[in-house]
């Protein structure tokens, strides 16, 4: 079947319907990675958006029950160069494409994906939508792609209800994650470190956490303006004047910049991939690290007194960490926990542990 | 880290001579990182004996010896220059020996001479088996379950604990030379003692045989402050078993998920780690295909073949930032040259499929075994970039040059099925076209995979292609289904043999389709940031990146000279990319279309503009229409490109300099005769034919001997000295088995001195820079001849003769540019062989002795200046000061089966220069740097020589017996050497008790033979097993009657101590 992706800026491709058939608006970020396009799927960061693989080789090694970051996919739609017909792996389980129309997630192959991605990075994100509608007129369509914008995902992603998680080997912490969009892995990289890990709803009150006894708190990412999580800023805050160490990856890092006083602010085009630079300035090291945000703390706004920049992007400078004065709490733009991605820098959960009082 | 200060001085050592398993790349390598090195105000100083490379250029050095890779030579130019340091990992295995060795004696620290980069001890760690072994136990990471063992009998009993089979893989050698797989303790005892000898330090390593498992390489890097990245990922579709270098290679990796990715990622950067690598290293895996369990299979820390292909695939320069590192700055303050604005501290994304299909020699040495091991066999290799898997490959096949368009093998249509599921389990070369033709049969992939274990994933890209096949044989293509054959890189001529179109038909279909292709762009990053590297491939879909700027500049377009093959090496590009640059200076834009990614000329700052594509007409045409170039050159680019220039002109592009019809005038036979004819001009006599009996006729007319070749031929392919009817009979089936457009030549063979020159002619004045003579006689190949510089034994009248044939025919034929001609100086007359209006061979040695740049001057002529006007006169260029002696480097221990003895056929993989005031130096300066040994004082050595020649031999025993040299000869040659008093000991020839001759070839007390092979491609002769037994035990062995005499000389004359290096820059 033909689908047609068209776009805020009222291009339209046309290509090859896969996956579901529903016609789907979205925000439209494109991604570099060259492996982890399930991981991608089911990254909750993603909810909202619609994902354009630059890679075009998708759906080489097909899906397996073991590569979700979360219960399901939560990208809006998915677009790429050539889908792959038979995954070829031996932990494959099903094609790509049927793992799509499972989740009805709308999607389309056999657009010029590298053209997608130069409009994306010259003309900034735009809104865009997949159709497989026959007849329509691209200008009755635009004022709503237009209109379109991400809201509310962090409700829609988290989880409802508390979840725990035992440790890995011999329990000894236990850590509060806020889920905003977790990413399993980010569950994982804790319990292998002997952390028994409960997993708490994105409104979870600081006074709940702080009287539950917990070594620690850690932050997840999500999806979505981090400006739109008053409340949970506000929770956060407590946390924060707290003792309790504190470690924050994405969307949890620029949320407590803004509950500590920073600004965030949209990036052109994002970062998504696996190939980002990143400098770590007290250890003068840079680490390639994985990366999937579209917002970012500005680093003009971040109090002194409040934090250091302890990161920063090796190719655009922006933020990539911080560093509070306050003790035991340090927070990352990037995603140690990877999946997908480059795992040079897990080493910061070990540094989380030693916070809690553990040995890194 | 910024630089060093104190790094003032930098030695660079080459690789040295162009074997299999050491090629182009490390002239790509070594050209860049030089220029990487000048760039920061670092004076180099340049040491490699191969004179066709571009590293050995007065513009990329500061100083350039051209001298033997060995510790005498080199410290001798370590005490003249006094570098400060050495930069050990660009010149590949060979480098890095000599470099480590320079260290162990103690040179380096004698003269304070510091090693750049890695240290000795981590090179140790990552080269020495049990060193590596022990170093990956210390840090967790797996190798496959392995011994190191020196004596055969350790082998046996280390394989009796694993199993068999087990994998021999030797240390210290080149492209895992002398290494395989055994099944059982005979063959293990073979290639372990085999292994044994030819390993530097004598030491092989025995491993638990994982073939089968997925072979992965990463490229990586590390700087001295810790910073770890990856640069490429690559997948060999022909599992673990088949070296790699002999492997079809996919980048990045398709069948692995994320998971075992990251896997074998973070154990690169932890191996690279652990290591203290300070620079590129290339590090292999095998992969269970059906767990996570993986082994490390190697590293290699320096710049390889692999990094080559990995800058090219990604655009990410691995030399130049090794070089920037081992100077000092860390991978952050490197800028990305590619981008411009980020820097060398990222990891290349790709938006595209790279594919590499190595080029084999068995078009050549038809009667070698194809089997294909961890013994690697490929010359070359060809790279190809797409949107797909099925582009890629498609374009590659095409790329290859091997009369081969698509995924089909045409003679394995005839086959049965059960034949080709049968060749399915030999792994070969043509084992890719074997695999297609069982899935045409409707073999199923899961069966072929549980054969050959390539992933299912690639057979599915392979059945896609089969698929589309089917869909076009069903007649004229709808629009989607021509789109969809586009985009996977079909050719128009192709597609138009399935459905029963033209190609032209095609062409047009699809241009009213609006099918058209468009180019995109190479840029590190996949378009995430804006850059502006003129690196281009093609595809059929969407934008065009590729956008013909109008800089008011004529636009020129160059062509390479694809793959390296025996033949057609690097010294093409060389020529290529000299014209690049005598373009650049002469203000043209330039364009270069090729598609080997191991030279100089595919590097992305070389032209304006590179296109990475095959170097058919169809390619080509795409990118003329899209460029529509001023004029287009295919002098430089070998018989690749010069094959082009009638599809180039039928386009309507200008030819700048000698037009296809002179180049047709020189390659027709009855047109090049006719012209000889008109100029007065004598050659020997010969015929065209087509059939044996026409060929028999001739040969009878002629008189025995004759040679046989086809016509429009590379390096004498095919070409043959008969003797008799029964060599005719011989040589005509194997020249037929390849359909024959073009009639085969018969010609009188003349047994005389051989001359060879390149000119440059204007329309009017021709200039000579050098006359060369070879050692052999006619009946060597030129390409397999040692040569020198100037002429030993050629009289003036005989040079002022060849000036005026070479004028007189560079004027009838047309030529403009360059021209080659190969003449014979027999019975005190000069006849003509053969001639190329296009560059040679030679050009790159000339140019470097002679100080007469060659190309820069055939380029200028090209656009229509004069030879009297630029500075280097006309007629025969004064001779230069110094002798120069090109020898021939063969790679025989690589390929079984291969007859060493020399014909008219081109045998040697690369050259070497000898650089000296008198000819016995050079000439000993040269044989040193092949590595051919003349036999010392007190030595042995075996004479065994064909009837023909046995009276000439006397006079060579006789030297090499007065030098205190002892002389065994088999039976005949034996008293033909007694006859004439030269005392010998008769040995037993093959058939005869032992100990024989092969018995004494075996015990390594022999430093020499000489054996003159009858004629014949008999494998089963005793010369033909005294030579390939000489090769397996390293035994110098000569197949010429005038090599052996030059040996003599050398031994007579050339004194190493009286060597003295020469800086080539100073001539």
């Amino acid at each position: 079947m033909k689908a047609a992706l068209i776009l805020e800026n009222g291009d339209v491709f046309w290509g090859k319907s896969i996956g579901g058939t529903d016609t789907r608006v979205f925000e439209m970020v494109f991604n570099t990675s060259m492996t982890g396009y399930q991981e991608i799927l089911t990254d909750p960061s993603y909810a909202g958006q619609g994902i354009v693989m630059s890679y075009p080789l998708i759906g080489n090694y097909g899906v397996n029950h073991e590569d979700n970051e979360s219960s399901r996919p939560w990208a809006e739609a998915f677009i790429v160069r050539h889908l792959a017909r038979r995954g070829s792996n031996f932990r494959c389980e099903g094609t790509l494409d049927d793992y799509l129309k499972q989740y009805h997630i709308t999607g389309i192959e056999d657009v010029d994906t590298r053209a997608l991605t130069k409009i994306l990075r010259n003309q900034g994100s735009m809104n865009a939508m997949i159709t497989c509608a026959e007849n329509f007129c691209v200008e009755d369509l635009l004022p709503q792609i237009r209109a379109y914008r991400v809201s509310g995902t962090v409700e829609r992603v988290t989880r409802k209800e508390p979840e725990v998680f035992p440790a890995g080997e011999d329990k000894r912490f236990r850590v509060a994650l806020m889920d905003f969009g977790v990413k399993e892995n980010m569950i994982r990289c804790l319990q292998k470190r002997g952390c028994e890990v409960t997993v708490l709803p994105a409104h979870t009150p600081a006074e709940e956490i702080l009287s539950g006894g917990y070594d620690g708190v850690m932050l997840s990412n999500g999806p979505g303006d981090p400006a739109d999580n008053a409340e949970i800023i506000a929770q956060l805050r407590k946390l924060y004047d707290a003792d309790i160490p504190i470690f924050a990856v994405c969307l949890g890092h620029q949320l407590l910049a803004l509950a500590t006083g920073a600004k965030t602010e949209k990036l052109p085009y994002g970062h998504r991939g696996g190939n980002h630079p990143v400098m770590d300035l007290a250890e003068g090291r840079a680490f390639i690290t994985s990366q999937n945000h579209g917002y970012v703390v500005r680093g003009d706004t971040v109090d002194p007194a409040v934090a250091q920049v302890s990161h920063i992007n090796v190719n655009d400078k922006t933020v990539e960490g911080l560093r509070y004065l306050r003790p035991n709490c340090f927070t990352v733009q990037f995603h140690p926990e990877a999946s997908p991605g480059p795992e040079d820098t897990e080493y910061l959960f070990d540094r989380f542990i030693a916070s809690m009082g553990g040995d890194r | 880290m910024p630089k060093n200060p104190n790094i003032k001085k930098v030695l660079v050592l080459g690789s040295g001579p162009i074997v299999i398993g050491q090629a182009a790349e490390f002239d790509y390598a070594g050209t860049q990182a030089c220029r990487a090195l000048k760039e920061e105000g670092v004076e180099v100083v340049l040491v490699n004996s191969n004179p066709a490379t571009i590293m050995t250029d007065k513009d990329i050095a500061d100083h350039v010896y051209i001298e033997p890779l060995n510790i005498p030579s080199v410290t001798q130019v370590i005490q003249r220059e006094r570098p400060d340091s050495i930069l050990p990992t660009l010149g590949g295995q060979t480098g890095l020996n000599l470099a480590m060795n320079l260290y162990e004696q103690g040179v380096l620290e004698e003269y304070g001479v510091r090693l750049l980069g890695t240290s000795p001890d981590s090179i140790r760690k990552a080269e020495d088996r049990q060193g590596f072994k022990d170093a990956m136990e210390e840090i967790g990471q797996p190798c496959v379950t392995s011994k190191v063992v020196e004596k055969v009998e350790d082998a046996v009993e280390f394989a009796g604990e694993i199993g068999y089979p087990v994998i021999v893989r030797p240390a210290y050698t080149l492209g895992g030379t002398g290494g395989g797989i055994a099944y059982d303790q005979a063959s293990l005892e073979e290639i372990s003692e085999r292994g044994i000898s030819l390993s530097r330090v004598g030491q092989v390593l025995i491993e638990r045989c994982i073939a089968g498992w997925k072979e992965i390489e990463f490229e990586v890097m590390r700087d001295s402050a810790g910073n770890v990245i990856q640069i490429c990922s690559m997948e060999n579709i022909d599992p673990v078993g088949v070296h790699t270098g002999d492997s079809i290679v996919v980048a990045p990796t398709q069948t692995l998920a994320n998971r075992e990715f990251q896997m074998l990622r973070s154990a690169a950067l932890d191996i690279i780690s652990a290591l203290e690598i300070e620079g590129g290293c290339n590090v292999q895996f095998a992969l269970n295909p059906d767990s996570y369990e993986y082994a490390v299979i190697e590293v290699n820390p320096r710049v390889s073949r692999s990094s080559a292909l990995a800058s090219k695939a990604t655009g990410y320069p691995i030399a130049k930032v090794a070089a920037k590192i081992a100077l000092g700055y860390t991978l952050d303050e490197i800028p990305n040259a590619v981008t411009g604005k980020t820097t060398a501290c990222f990891e290349p994304t790709l938006d595209y499929c790279v594919l590499k299909i190595p080029r084999l020699p068995f078009d050549k040495f038809t009667t070698a075994s194809r089997t294909l091991g961890t013994q690697m066999k490929a010359t070359g290799e060809v790279m190809a970039i797409a949107n797909s898997f099925e582009g890629a490959l498609m374009k590659a096949i095409r790329s290859l040059e091997l009369n081969v368009r698509a995924l089909k093998l045409e003679k394995l249509e005839g086959l049965y099925t059960d034949e080709i599921e049968e060749l399915l389990s030999q792994v070969t070369d043509e084992r890719l076209f074997v695999v297609a033709e069982a899935l045409r049969r409707g073999v199923s992939p899961r069966k072929i995979n549980s054969i050959t274990k390539m992933d299912i994933w690639f057979l599915d890209r392979f059945q896609s292609i089969i698929e589309m096949e089917e869909r076009l044989e069903k007649g004229k293509p709808d629009e989607l289904t021509l789109r969809l054959a586009k985009e996977m890189c079909f050719a128009d001529s192709y597609i138009g043999k399935l459905c029963g179109m033209t190609q032209a038909e095609v062409k047009a279909l699809r241009e009213e389709y609006g099918i058209t292709p468009s180019f995109k762009m190479v840029d590190t990053c996949a378009a995430e940031f804006d850059a502006e590297t003129p690196y281009y491939y093609s595809s059929y879909e969407g934008e065009n990146e590729s956008i013909p700027q109008d800089t008011g500049k004529k636009k020129v377009l160059v062509l390479g000279s694809g793959p390296i093959r025996i033949g057609q090496g690097i010294e093409f590009d060389y020529c290529s990319v000299h014209s690049v640059w005598a373009l650049k200076r002469l203000g043209c834009e330039t364009i270069i279309i090729n598609n080997n990614p191991e030279t100089v000329s595919t590097d992305f700052d070389v032209a304006d503009k590179l296109y990475f594509e095959p170097l058919t007409a169809e390619d080509v045409q795409n990118v003329v229409e899209l460029e529509k170039p001023w004029g287009a050159v295919v002098q430089f680019g070998g018989q690749t490109a010069i094959k082009l220039a009638k599809a180039l002109t039928d386009m309507g592009v200008r030819l700048l300099g000698t037009s296809s019809d002179g180049v047709d005038a020189a390659e027709d036979r009855e047109r090049f005769d006719e012209i000889l004819n008109q100029c007065g001009i004598p050659r020997a006599k010969g015929k065209t034919v087509f059939t044996t009996q026409e060929a028999l006729d001739a040969a009878h007319e002629l008189g025995y001997p004759v040679l046989v070749r086809p016509s429009y031929v590379l390096g004498g392919q095919g070409m043959e000295i008969a003797y008799s009817d029964r060599n005719i009979a011989d040589f005509m089936k194997i020249i037929n088995q390849t359909v024959q457009e073009h009639p085969i030549l018969v010609d009188k063979y003349l047994m005389g001195r051989e001359l060879e020159v390149d000119g440059v002619f204007d329309g009017e004045d021709i200039l000579i820079p050098g006359i060369m003579e070879h050692v052999e006689r006619a009946g060597v190949h030129s390409g397999d001849s040692i040569s020198v510089y100037p002429t030993l034994h050629v009289e003036e009248k005989h040079k002022e003769t060849i000036l005026r044939y070479t004028k007189d025919l560079a004027r009838a034929i047309g030529v403009i540019g360059l021209i080659n001609i190969q003449f014979i100086l027999y019975n005190d007359e000069i006849y003509v062989i053969e001639v190329n209006p296009r560059s040679s061979r030679t050009i790159p040695y000339i140019s470097k002795v002679t100080g007469v740049p060659i190309i820069d001057l055939a380029t200028k002529v090209m656009l229509g200046q004069k030879l009297k006007d630029l500075d280097y006169g006309t007629g025969i260029y004064p001779e230069a000061d110094y002798f120069a002696v090109k020898a021939p480097v063969f790679s025989f221990e690589k390929l079984t089966d291969v007859d060493t003895g020399l014909g008219p056929e081109m045998k040697s993989t690369g050259e070497c220069l000898g650089l000296a005031e008198t000819y016995p130096q050079a000439l000993l300066k040269a044989l040193k740097g092949s590595g051919l040994k003349a036999p010392k004082k007190g030595g042995r050595i075996i004479i065994t020589v064909k009837d023909e020649d046995k009276q000439e031999i006397v006079g060579i025993a006789r030297g090499f017996a007065e030098m205190d040299i002892q002389i065994l000869a088999t039976d005949g040659t034996c008293q033909a050497l007694r006859q004439a008093g030269v005392e010998a000991t008769r040995v037993n020839r093959v058939s005869e008790a032992h100990p024989n001759i092969l018995d004494m070839i075996q015990s390594g007390t022999v430093d020499l033979i000489i054996n003159t092979p009858t004629r014949g491609r008999k494998q089963d002769s005793d010369g033909f097993k005294i030579r390939r037994a000489a090769v397996e035990h390293s035994v110098a062995c000569v197949t010429a009657i005038d090599t052996a005499r030059a040996l003599l000389t050398v031994r007579e004359l050339g004194r190493s101590e009286d060597l003295v290096p020469v800086d080539i820059t100073k001539i």
